[in-house]
């Protein structure tokens, strides 16, 4: 498509803020992810954060039934899905009500106006037209008839009766895309070639889609009513080959590259439920690398189904949400008292109870970490952005596989959907995990017997032998057991002495920890601001934009939750202020309160929607310095 | 299976552990059974795996010289098929009761048998709760009085024949702890068959639930109310073979004099697809204090889950791609200079 953008007043802007909204059966999603791509493709640095409501429709127009999808692109590194957005197309009046108040004053608006009939505007909730009543005047508003134009651009083919007129209607945010793009003078062609393929099986489909996509774009160019257009020109990314992805394809990848680094089969034992099913949907696919992927009848099955792949000897792994790592934590104490590797991941969601299935959450730490009968210490590790997602579930498996414990993985909704760009690593670069796996072939006791729960000095990891390895014979089980020959013991010193052991065990894992990263880019900072899991985008925004203002900031975030590292403790002493923002009510605070005795300042949020940067900048300030400089 | 020339013998599946039932319990017979089968039906100790739930069936697994499981209550059909898929080589077991198996993991008894993994299914029935020390369980017949029931239990016992056929199974049996040589039969059949074979063993509990099988097992009683269910014979039982059973024309079955019964007498095939008849040998009797069938109720053939599953893999593995490089470089990719 010709650039007529360059004959256009074109304003270069260092990044941008765009939101789609409408409703579930707008397209919104599908529509974010094309201009993401889009964005990606042309060098720019993005951060995204879709937001969808539970229902799969709701019913249309209203305030319940809004999806949204929001992107950040940038001439330089982000870490958000950005604040407030600089644009925002409303395909309704109930999106535009629902995010109007998040809008930046002086922002762009699109709406679609052939929505804004009065029965749409009731069922939005106005009482009077907003286009009309004043309710916009500090926005830039662009009233563009998204429906009407769509039509128009696909009458030849409804007219032909390819398309009948509400499947032609359903191209209308091709439309608005295509709009979109020519705003920000991003060519549309990667999209064209996706609709291609997308709907080969259909040739008017692909054909009425490119149409109305183009549509949008000459709508942009030949209208009169944008007098600007923007260009974001591309970020200085290090040098190599990217790829956008989400945290749930990021932890997909993870373990099937965990498996083979390790030399094992993958199996994923998993029951259905939002936001961790497409971890699932994702490893189906792949079976050619040695992945089994099994759909169980209910939560407790998936993770009984892991533990007995573990037995096995695979790498085993499952995925869930909190209402199912509920239902999952007494196979987990088996887990943990069997001492077999495998990866219970947590996507977390609003919680309690069914809580909020499609929004983000950090509040399951303490369940994990404590959620199950009796003392039951496993490794607990959080990734921190939608690619890290890829290395923390290396770090888990190798943490699983070496020690020989389920290790909790603590995702959410947000880094499972959100995505980024990923410089693509070097597999040869990968972590080579072959030697924490080394089953035992031969009678490990002194008299030739095999004894099952015999101790590495180092790592305290179990023997593990193999089903099918002849003279090895042994059972195991979850009551409490003889230190070496697992035999059934009631002993009650031997059941404190078990019990501490395990506690112990879990906490050398400490000693294989890198030393915590610490920044602070002068050294004197007196404010700590410390975090763990997907806050590490909105508070390194934070501190990176307090440190323009002039603030000393220094910023840790925490992979491993438990054990903690060796040396975070001493650390924080080193601080007048440790400030710790989480979506939660204060849960790793809590926690480090009590092994450390300072009095962390806790900053919490639990909206279903990632901190911005903006509210933690208020709060640092605050706890911090004493308020805004 | 598993086999080699070299002749194992029950001492070779016999493990060191003191055995810790109470003594006159019917777990010693099915033990002393389950250990003198697994040679003869050509299983290795190393490729054997029991796997147990929790129950006083469920301690089966630390008195068998194998590999063994004891997981969790209900849980052991799940623990059992995650290792089943992961490695078909083995042969599997799962010992289960009729709380174990029934009540807290029922919802997991039936995923298994209607998926058919690769397991043999052992559900001893006491039609008591042994390890809680007496309540009633699933399989108690109305009006039990037990700890929990002081005045009778009020709810509607499960026929556990029923419920797998109901569920999909493709070997379903019945025998009882004490008679070694049926229970050597059944076992054996159970053995030889691909995919799930689910047996439920009548388990004497001499504590809580006495006499509960006292109609089968008692050497006056047990010719009047055994039905034994012979492959390819007419179902006729009786110290004379004096009671026929016969197909009633609404599909249930009854129990007639062979005298009157003339042609109608059912003949007994497991191997028929269709499972109407074999569920309605199950109906014969509920709570056996009265004829009741025992053998084979079905015996057929489907695919097996983890074989299906693994064939998959394998062929995936055999015509797709397992380099790392280009999964992780698939979709759109773009180059930073």
């Amino acid at each position: 498509m010709s650039s007529a953008a360059t004959e256009h007043k074109t304003t270069p802007i260092s990044h941008a803020v765009v939101r789609f909204a409408g409703d579930s059966g707008d397209g919104m999603q599908l529509t974010g992810d094309r201009f993401t791509t889009q964005i990606a493709l042309a060098g720019n640095d993005i951060a995204t954060l879709p937001d969808f409501p539970a229902e799969i429709r709701a019913p249309a127009g209203t305030l319940g039934g809004v999806s949204s999808f929001q992107l950040h692109f940038s001439d330089e590194k982000i870490h958000t899905p950005g604040d407030a957005p600089d644009v925002l197309v409303a395909m309704n009046p109930a999106a535009l009500k629902k995010h109007l108040a998040e809008v930046k004053r002086g922002g762009q608006i699109i709406v679609n106006t052939d929505e804004f009939d009065a029965r749409n505007l009731q069922k939005a909730g106005y009482t009077s037209d907003p286009l009309e009543d004043g309710t916009l005047t500090d926005f830039t508003v662009q009233r563009v008839a998204l429906t009407e134009i769509t039509l128009g651009a696909l009458a030849d083919y409804i007219d032909r009766g390819d398309l009948n007129k509400k499947e032609a209607e359903r191209s209308k945010n091709m439309v608005a895309l295509g709009l979109v793009s020519w705003m920000f003078s991003r060519p549309v062609g990667d999209t064209e070639r996706w609709l291609a393929e997308k709907f080969a099986k259909n040739q008017s489909l692909v054909e009425a889609n490119i149409a109305a996509l183009k549509a949008g774009w000459y709508y942009g160019e030949t209208t009169e009513a944008f007098a600007f257009t923007y260009e974001v020109r591309s970020a200085e990314l290090p040098a190599g080959r990217y790829r956008n992805i989400t945290g749930n394809q990021a932890a997909a990848y993870g373990l099937i590259a965990a498996a083979q680094r390790a030399g094992l089969e993958l199996f994923f034992g998993s029951y259905p439920i939002t936001p961790a099913s497409d971890i699932l949907h994702e490893l189906a696919k792949h079976r050619s690398y040695g992945v089994t992927t099994f759909q169980a009848e209910d939560e407790i099955a998936a993770m009984g189904s892991v533990i007995g792949a573990a037995f096995g000897g695979t790498l085993a792994a499952t995925a869930s949400s909190g209402p199912g790592i509920a239902l999952k934590t007494e196979a987990m104490g088996l887990g943990m008292m069997t001492e077999l590797p495998m990866i219970v991941i947590d996507v977390q969601r609003g919680g309690p109870s069914t809580g909020l299935p499609t929004k983000t959450e950090q509040s399951d730490l303490l369940q994990l970490m404590f959620g199950r009968n009796g003392e039951s210490p496993i490794p607990v590790i959080a990734p921190s952005s939608p690619s890290d997602c890829f290395n923390t579930m290396i770090e888990a498996a190798r943490i699983a596989l070496t020690y020989r414990t389920p290790v909790a993985y603590l995702s959410d909704g947000y880094l499972a959907n959100s995505a980024e760009p990923w410089l693509i690593p070097d597999v040869d670069d990968l972590p080579d995990l072959t030697g924490c796996v080394n089953f035992t072939t031969e009678p490990n006791g002194e008299n030739g017997e095999y004894l099952p729960y015999k101790r590495d000095p180092e790592t305290m990891a179990r023997a593990w032998a193999l089903p099918g390895t002849s003279g090895l014979e042994h059972r195991i089980g979850g009551l409490e057991k003889d230190p070496e020959t697992g035999h059934i013991s009631y002993e009650t010193a031997n059941h404190h002495n078990q019990t501490m052991m395990r506690h112990e065990r879990l906490q050398g894992i400490a000693n294989s920890l890198p030393p915590t990263e610490v920044i602070d880019p002068d050294g004197d900072a007196s404010v700590l601001v410390l975090g763990w899991g997907s806050t590490w985008g909105p508070i390194t925004a934070a501190c990176n934009q307090l440190r323009k203002n002039g603030r000393k900031v220094a910023q840790v975030h925490i992979r491993h939750v438990a054990p903690l590292p060796n040396d975070l403790i001493e650390i924080m002493r080193g601080y007048e202020t440790v400030i710790l923002p989480e979506n939660n009510v204060g849960q790793l605070a809590m926690v480090l309160r009590a092994k450390s005795l300072i009095d962390i300042k806790s900053y919490n949020q639990v909206g279903g929607q990632p901190f911005t940067s903006t509210e933690l900048i208020a709060a640092i300030e605050t706890f911090g310095f004493g308020g805004p400089a | 299976m598993t086999t080699t020339n070299e002749k194992l013998t029950k001492k070779d599946f016999t493990s060191d552990r003191e055995v810790r039932w109470c003594p006159g319990c019917g777990d010693y017979a099915i033990l002393a059974t389950v250990q003198s089968v697994l040679p003869e039906v050509g299983a290795r100790p190393e490729s054997t795996v029991f796997v147990s739930g929790i129950g006083c069936s469920s301690r089966f697994p630390y008195y068998m010289n194998t590999y063994g499981f004891h997981t969790i209550h209900g849980r052991a059909p799940t623990v059992a098929t995650g290792l089943a898929i992961t490695r078909p080589d083995l042969d599997i077991w799962v010992v289960t009761g009729d709380g174990d198996g029934l009540s807290i993991g029922g919802n997991h008894l039936m995923h298994a048998l209607r998926r058919n993994v690769n397991l043999n299914i052992l559900l001893f029935n006491n039609e008591v709760y042994g390890l809680t020390k007496g309540q009633y369980s699933p399989t108690s017949p109305v009006g039990s009085r037990h700890k929990s029931t002081p005045t009778g239990s009020i709810d509607q016992p499960i026929s556990p024949v029923s419920l797998a056929l109901g569920a999909e199974a493709t070997f379903v049996a019945r025998s009882y702890d004490t008679d070694r040589k049926h229970l050597t039969e059944v076992l054996t059949a159970a053995a030889n068959h691909q995919g799930t074979s689910f047996v439920e063993i009548y388990q004497n509990c001499n504590i809580f639930n006495d006499g509960a099988f006292v109609a089968l097992k008692d050497p006056k009683l047990k010719h009047h109310n055994q039905i034994l269910l012979k492959t390819g014979e007419p179902i006729v039982f009786g110290p004379e073979k004096e009671f026929a059973v016969v197909a009633k024309n609404d599909g249930s079955m009854s129990i007639v004099p062979t005298a009157e019964a003339g042609d109608r007498i059912v003949v007994h095939d497991p191997t028929r697809q269709d499972p109407t008849t074999a569920y309605a040998l199950s109906r014969l009797s509920h709570n056996p204090t009265g004829p009741t069938p025992l053998g084979v109720f079905r015996d057929v053939k489907r695919p097996v889950y983890d074989h299906v599953l693994q064939a998959e893999v394998a062929h995936a593995k055999q015509s797709g791609s397992n380099d790392l490089a280009s999964l992780l470089a698939s979709g759109n990719v773009w180059e930073v200079a």
